[in-house]
């Protein structure tokens, strides 16, 4: 029955394909000169030019890291294309003049940016390669004063607002892979909402990274001023190629005073093939801070791609009564390896953090949840509750967890629970034995066990997450 | 002939569990399997609903004339066969009402009958909850999840009410439970028998036929049926033990 089910799971990746689209692209390998050269095709303002240059002195100094529970050959960094942007930049607001194989490849994939075919109420930023090829409802969020735009546009529109925030909380010199994004970044999404406003609708934005030897690093900066509200989403795919890609992000949130902002990611890069080659390198940093009293910020992601994922969405919650969650699926199956978790760091009064992560682990994948908290002195009353849960489907996978407790204030409270549990025999003979098929069973069982997290996804995505799972799990439990 | 075993050799792993077993269940009828700890009664409710750690090395299975071995679980169940599990598993997330209705809808759509909406199956579980003399809060709960050992075994009868089956068989559905769970669960199967399925008790304990009424006991010892008779074998095994039927067995050969 064993076998049966792991074929099952191995279902092939729909989102595997390559578009014709043509490019322009840097030589590969990194020096200071293609860091002046992206700079300088993006019509870049000084200030930028010296963050990307401080970073990259800063690099070449860093030994890449080594303390992830994950085994992989290191990228060779002289081999990685830099910046690749499809040759026909479109105008600002307009689809018109977008590559239409860029079009077709996001149809393809479901997201269509034509703003008739769209999903109601959510605006999508595509991040083709490099570059955002278009940012839809524009218009709509520019009425309710919201700003979502490409991070270079922003950089050209809004350059004291980026100056204002960029790096602050991610800072340039924070680990191996944001300091190489913050030298190389070359777009991503930007999102301001003033005071007072709560969003209209969902923002989301698009990764897709189409060429075999770009890196992706794509740089996210989301500010939510007082008494605001925004709710973000990132979906991500890539296509199948034989060799390793790398997608270096950095993602920073500031959340003010009363401000909320809730950051919800369904990560489906290409994860390798059953052998485990080829698949994307997930190295990414996403920090938000709590700048404000009252602020809430909350991470969700659903990460079921990727050969390797290596990341920790964090909240540093400085705000008095500011609250930090973290909600996660990481599913790994064949070769796949994931180190991931969050940091919840309490430095105001009362401060409360929430982490519940969902471990599903089959084929001859690794699984690891790794996660910090740490209360302050400041942190007078602050409160954490986690939980991890690891599944195990066969017997061949592993499932970790590492939490790391740090505690220096008297009345902080820490509450740490863990389980693991396998599908196995005879669970799946209970359902069978009700006659419900395996196929059915397995999604029982995986969406019962992510019950708590998909209720965090908004209702769209929600769907959308339960049915990858479904899709990367059929057949794999034994 | 509603189930009719014959010469039923199993194995799990190296180990011969049954080595011979014959039964014959007419629909309309109430048998109980009797037999001490290890003698092979479990596995026969299980090997006939079809658990995939037991191989059958001999003999043959018929479930209303057709050969029920080369039926997939899913199959035998949706076709009517029932086991209320000596262990029932949990399934966090899952709700009771979930697991029913799509284990319910799956029975209509084999029968090519329409499937419930949640609404609709609300309205008949409901009336099935009263059956086991349960609060329906119990079915927004995670299958088994925190429950008692008597609540686990009035969730099998509930699912056996809701599903209907035509032949269903208990595995130590009695064990552990004190008198009032009995009388429910006694309560249910015996809602459940009628002229048109069959209900096969494999117990230890003589004390569940008090309240449900066997038309045929059998003994099993060793992995084979070695007496068969009515309600009165069933005191006779719980006053003289198993060895006595081993013993008149052994004589006999």
């Amino acid at each position: 029955m064993s076998s049966n089910i792991e074929s099952y799971l191995d279902q092939p990746y729909e989102a595997g394909f390559h578009s014709d689209v043509e490019m322009e692209k840097l030589e590969p390998g990194l020096d200071e000169d293609k860091i002046r050269q992206i700079s300088a095709k993006k019509d870049e303002p000084d200030w930028l030019l010296e963050f990307r240059l401080k970073a990259y002195e800063h690099w070449k100094t860093m030994e890449e890291p080594d303390w992830a529970n994950v085994e992989y050959d290191k990228p060779n960094f002289d081999e990685i294309t830099y910046y690749s942007a499809p040759k026909n930049q479109p105008k600002k607001d307009s689809l018109d003049e977008v590559d239409p194989a860029i079009l077709e490849t996001y149809e393809k994939l479901g997201i269509p940016l034509h703003e008739q075919k769209m999903l109601q109420n959510v605006a999508v930023d595509a991040v083709f390669d490099s570059v955002s090829v278009a940012t839809t409802f524009k218009k709509k969020l520019k009425e309710a004063g919201v700003i979502f735009c490409s991070i270079s546009e922003a950089v050209e529109e809004y350059p004291e607002l980026v100056k204002k925030y960029l790096g602050t909380v991610v800072p340039y010199t924070d680990n191996f892979y944001a300091t190489l994004n913050s030298a190389v970044f070359s777009d991503g999404s930007f999102v301001y909402v003033p005071e007072g406003v709560t969003c209209p609708m969902e923002l989301s934005t698009y990764f897709r990274i189409n060429d075999q030897h770009t890196g992706q690093f794509e740089r996210t900066l989301i500010i939510c001023e007082d008494d605001a509200y925004v709710s973000y989403l990132e979906g991500c795919t890539a296509p199948q190629f034989d060799t390793n890609q790398l997608h270096a992000a950095v993602v920073e949130l500031v959340a003010l005073e009363n401000a909320e902002i809730k950051y919800s990611t369904v990560q489906n890069w290409y994860a390798g093939d059953e052998e485990g080659t080829g698949g994307i390198y997930n190295f990414v940093t996403k920090r938000g801070v709590c700048e404000g009293d009252n602020s809430k910020i909350s991470w969700t992601q659903v990460e079921t791609g990727s050969a390797i994922t290596w990341k920790y969405p964090s909240c540093v919650l400085k705000g008095d009564n500011s609250i930090g969650e973290f909600y996660s699926v990481a599913l790994t199956n064949n070769h796949q390896q994931a180190d991931t978790g969050t940091k919840m760091v309490h430095i105001g009064k009362n401060t409360k953090s929430t982490i519940i992560s969902k471990g599903i682990s089959a084929g001859v994948s690794q699984n690891s949840y790794r996660g910090l908290v740490k209360m302050a002195p400041s942190a007078e009353g602050a409160r954490n509750y986690s939980e991890c849960d690891s599944m195990l489907i066969g017997d061949r996978c592993g499932a970790h967890t590492f939490p790391y407790i740090d505690v220096r204030n008297p009345t902080a409270q820490v509450e740490h629970e863990a389980s693991t549990s396998r599908i196995g025999e005879e669970q799946l003979f209970y359902f069978l034995q009700r006659g419900i098929d395996e196929e059915d069973a397995i999604s029982m069982i995986i969406s019962g066990f992510c019950k708590d997290i998909f209720h965090e996804l908004p209702m769209e995505f929600a769907v959308e997450a339960r049915k990858l799972l479904g899709i990367k799990l059929e057949g794999s439990v034994g | 002939m509603l189930l009719e075993i014959k010469n039923l050799h199993v194995r799990a792993g190296d180990t011969q569990i049954l080595k011979g077993v014959n039964l014959n269940v007419e629909a309309g009828e109430i048998h109980a399997i009797m037999g001490p700890n290890g003698s092979g009664k479990s596995t026969l409710a299980n090997v006939v609903a079809g658990h995939p750690a037991y191989e059958v090395t001999e003999g043959t299975v018929r479930y209303d004339g057709d050969d029920l071995l080369e039926l997939d679980t899913d199959e035998r169940a949706r076709d009517g066969v029932f086991l209320a599990f000596q262990y029932p598993v949990e399934i966090p997330g899952v709700s009771n009402s979930q697991l029913m209705r799509q284990a319910y809808n799956e029975r209509r759509k084999a029968r090519g009958e329409d499937e419930l909406d949640p609404l609709q199956f609300d309205d008949y579980v409901r009336e099935k909850v009263k059956v086991v003399d349960m609060d329906p809060d119990f079915l927004d709960r995670s299958v088994n999840v925190d429950f008692s050992g008597g609540e686990k075994k009035r969730n099998e009868i509930l699912q056996m009410a809701v599903l209907e089956p035509r032949l269903a068989l208990l595995d130590e559905t009695d064990s552990g439970l004190d008198i009032d769970a009995l009388r429910v669960v006694s309560n249910g199967i015996n809602q459940l028998a009628g002229d048109d399925n069959a209900v096969v008790l494999v117990t230890h304990y003589q004390r569940i036929l008090d309240y449900v009424e066997p038309d045929k006991v059998h003994a099993m010892v060793d992995g084979e049926i070695v007496q068969s008779g009515g309600k009165e074998l069933a005191m006779e095994l719980e006053e003289r033990g198993y060895d006595w039927v081993a013993k008149q067995k052994g004589a006999a050969q």
